[in-house]
């Protein structure tokens, strides 16, 4: 077991370096496969209107002179032991871990990255909690019914719920909750440590809004697991034994039935933590989604590459994670 | 628990007293959207404690749909369940599922035919067997529960069992699983113990280790058991009576060695036909019974057999308009056929028995 988790996380850290290698190419690669050059590059990394000294400045800084290896490796370099630019009279230290350095707003990506991460974290999880609980429950009782008043009702509303995109529910919402009837207006982020119940209240409506769309999806996938392994031979076997239909339901159909789930869940909550873009703007929250949106906007490179690697990570993690907890859940990969 | 049902005078050679299990005109059908599936249409046997019952029959000929009738696990709102099913005089059709479900487990306990997908996954092979220990005895500790989970693996012959109690089912051999599942179902020191085609899914070295095990359970627990299968070789092993089943009706019942010497239907001589004996000389090739089993929507007018039936001419008729009764033919032995007995018995003397 020990081994296989070493060997697990080994391969995710092969499999960020192989991601930030790519992203890498991208973003510093491509443009010059294109014909800019690197002044054209440096460009993009200064204000309005750069003096030439500036744009020559910025070209040494990041390195765009030099072939694009070193300039990987100093990247790299930058997230183990920190980074120094000679922008102007003064030098720039990127702290440890140096995912880049703005030159256009003059901040280090880290930290600003940093600063959103407990906002997307707080949407996220809450978001997780309620459609798990919404979406196995409405699948479980749909499927113990089949074609029941319920389950049409609840699998029309899933159907629905997968259709409709999170900037229109989350507006309507906003309309209806925070501007027809005020119950909870004035949203903002609060977080969690300073006051628990306003940082609740402030995100019980993207929270909604995003778990509709994922609880819909999950309804029908715990439904259709769960048909299956009710009538599985082993569901029989339990019945044979005596037991309770709750404890056959739960103990050993629903058991069974989660095991699909616990996968797509590791990677629905990873990418959900590299920034949900939509509902980070319909509500307003500062967090990764929203930054990575300015980024692109701004075309920032060093803040783009620094968000696409955060998210990759998460994706990394969970799916790391959830490898993890299926030998757990199933005893049958166990250590193989 | 009083009003015991007198035996008929036809259950013969059974042993004296009330049987521990009686079904009388047991009916399951099946509300489908093609029709009425008459999976099991009107059959009767008694049970007596330290007897075994073996049920035979062609896949669809209801045998698997009477067993899990008897337990109770027939759930679908559209199965309808008619007759009576008596487990030591407690009627149970017209008992309520809670009552039917404690007695599941406890009096009534089931071997089914794939050991590997009959045990979940998920949880060792102690953990199930401590579970149906545990529903039926709510007062035991888990370590007693353990204990006795420990003993019963030793008891069906799993070496080691207090090192195998923690193994998952598919760290079992096949033989071993089974084993296992019989473990789970005797844990409970059951009355009756059904098993469905336990052998089916094991190699044929295994199949006979599991028998003999079914065996010396039954003579240690003394309990009733009811074996399933289409393998008349697993019933000669161990039924002291056999019913026949086909197109969900008992066609043929009696003693298991009238049935084998003295077979009275032409279906059962079909069986034995297509049965490889190694205590006969080599023939050519096994005879098949011709045609398919009958669809238990439109199941054939008349005697069901009678589109396959070689001899179905010599009824006059009657085989495809007049559904045939169960009639005593030799004490204890009823057969629904047709044909007149000496007819049956001549074609038996002349043509099936040398073949056999």
């Amino acid at each position: 077991m020990f081994a296989y988790i070493i060997r697990r996380i080994f391969a995710a850290v092969v499999l960020l370096l192989v991601v930030s290698a790519v992203t890498f190419a991208i973003f510093f690669l491509l443009p010059r496969i294109a014909g800019e050059t690197a002044d054209q590059l440096a460009t993009q990394y200064v204000g309005k209107n750069p003096s030439p000294e500036a744009i020559a400045a910025v070209k040494q800084n990041l390195g765009f002179d030099q072939p694009l290896y070193t300039q990987y490796w100093n990247f790299l370099k930058g997230l183990v032991s920190g980074a120094e630019y000679k922008f102007g009279p003064d030098p720039v230290t990127c702290h440890v871990p140096c995912f880049g350095y703005s030159f256009k707003n003059h901040l280090e990506v880290w930290p600003e990255l940093t600063k959103r991460i407990p906002i997307t974290l707080s949407l996220a999880i809450g978001a997780a909690v309620c459609w798990l609980v919404s979406g196995v429950t409405t699948g479980v009782i749909s499927a113990l019914k089949p074609r029941s008043i319920f389950d049409r009702l609840a699998m029309g509303i899933a159907l629905t719920g997968v259709s409709l995109p999170v900037f229109f529910t989350g507006a309507l919402l906003l309309t209806l909750f925070s501007y027809q009837w005020p119950i909870l207006d004035n949203l903002q982020y609060v977080d969690f440590t300073d006051d628990p119940l306003m940082w609740a209240r402030n995100l019980i409506l993207p929270w909604i809004s995003l778990a509709f769309l994922y609880s819909a999806l999950y309804a029908r996938l715990t439904r259709a697991g769960m048909l299956e392994t009710m009538s599985e031979d082993y569901i029989r076997t339990a019945r044979a034994k005596g037991l309770v239909e709750r404890k056959v339901v739960t103990r050993h159909g629903l058991r069974a039935a989660l095991t699909p789930i616990v996968t797509i869940f590791g990677m629905d909550l990873g990418l959900l933590l590299g920034g949900a873009l939509i509902t980070e703007q319909v509500f307003s929250l500062q967090g990764v989604g929203a930054f990575a949106v300015q980024a692109i906007a701004d075309n920032d490179l060093p803040k783009i590459l620094g968000v696409t690697l955060l998210a990759a990570f998460f994706i990394v993690a969970c799916n790391l994670v959830v490898d993890l907890l299926y030998a757990l859940v199933d005893p049958r990969v166990r250590l193989s | 628990m009083t009003e015991l049902q007198k035996t008929p005078a036809d259950t013969g050679q059974t042993p004296s007293g009330d049987p521990f299990l009686s079904v009388r005109d047991l009916r399951i059908h099946f509300d489908t959207d093609d029709g009425l599936v008459r999976s099991v249409d009107g059959v009767s046997f008694d049970l007596h404690k330290g007897r075994t019952l073996g049920i035979v029959g062609e896949s669809g000929s209801g045998k698997s749909v009477t067993s899990l009738g008897i337990m109770g696990l027939h759930r679908s709102k559209r199965a309808r369940i008619s007759g009576e099913i008596r487990l030591n005089g407690e009627e149970l059709i017209a008992a309520g599922p809670e009552r039917v479900r404690q007695l599941r487990g406890r009096e009534l306990a089931m071997i089914f035919q794939d050991p590997l997908t009959a045990m979940h996954p998920y949880y060792t092979v102690g953990a199930q067997i401590i579970e149906a220990y545990r529903v039926h005895h709510p007062e035991a500790s888990k370590k007693q529960a353990r204990a006795r989970a420990i003993e019963m693996l030793d008891r069906v012959g799993i070496p080691q069992p207090d090192r195998r109690v923690d193994d998952y089912p598919h760290q079992f051999s096949g033989g071993m699983r089974q084993r296992a599942m019989i473990a789970m179902a005797l844990v409970n020191d059951p009355s009756l113990l059904i098993a469905d085609e336990p052998t089916t899914a094991l190699d044929v070295t295994v199949q006979a280790q599991i028998l003999d095990l079914i065996r010396d359970l039954q003579e240690e627990f003394g309990s009733a058991v009811i074996i399933i299968t289409h393998d008349l070789g697993v019933v000669a092993e161990l039924a002291d009576d056999i019913l026949v089943m086909y197109g969900g009706k008992c066609i043929e019942r009696g003693p298991a060695e009238t049935l084998f010497d003295a077979p009275e239907h032409p279906y059962t001589w079909g069986l034995l036909g297509s049965m490889p004996r190694l205590d006969r000389e080599l023939q050519d090739r096994l005879v098949p019974v011709k045609g398919t089993p009958p669809s238990l929507i439109n199941v054939p007018s008349g005697c069901a057999f009678h589109p396959r039936c070689p001899y179905a001419d010599l009824t006059g008729g009657r085989s495809s308009s007049e559904v045939p009764v169960l009639v005593e033919a030799a004490p204890g032995h009823h057969a629904a056929c047709h044909l007149p007995a000496a007819e049956r018995h001549r074609i038996f003397a002349e043509e099936i028995a040398p073949r056999l």
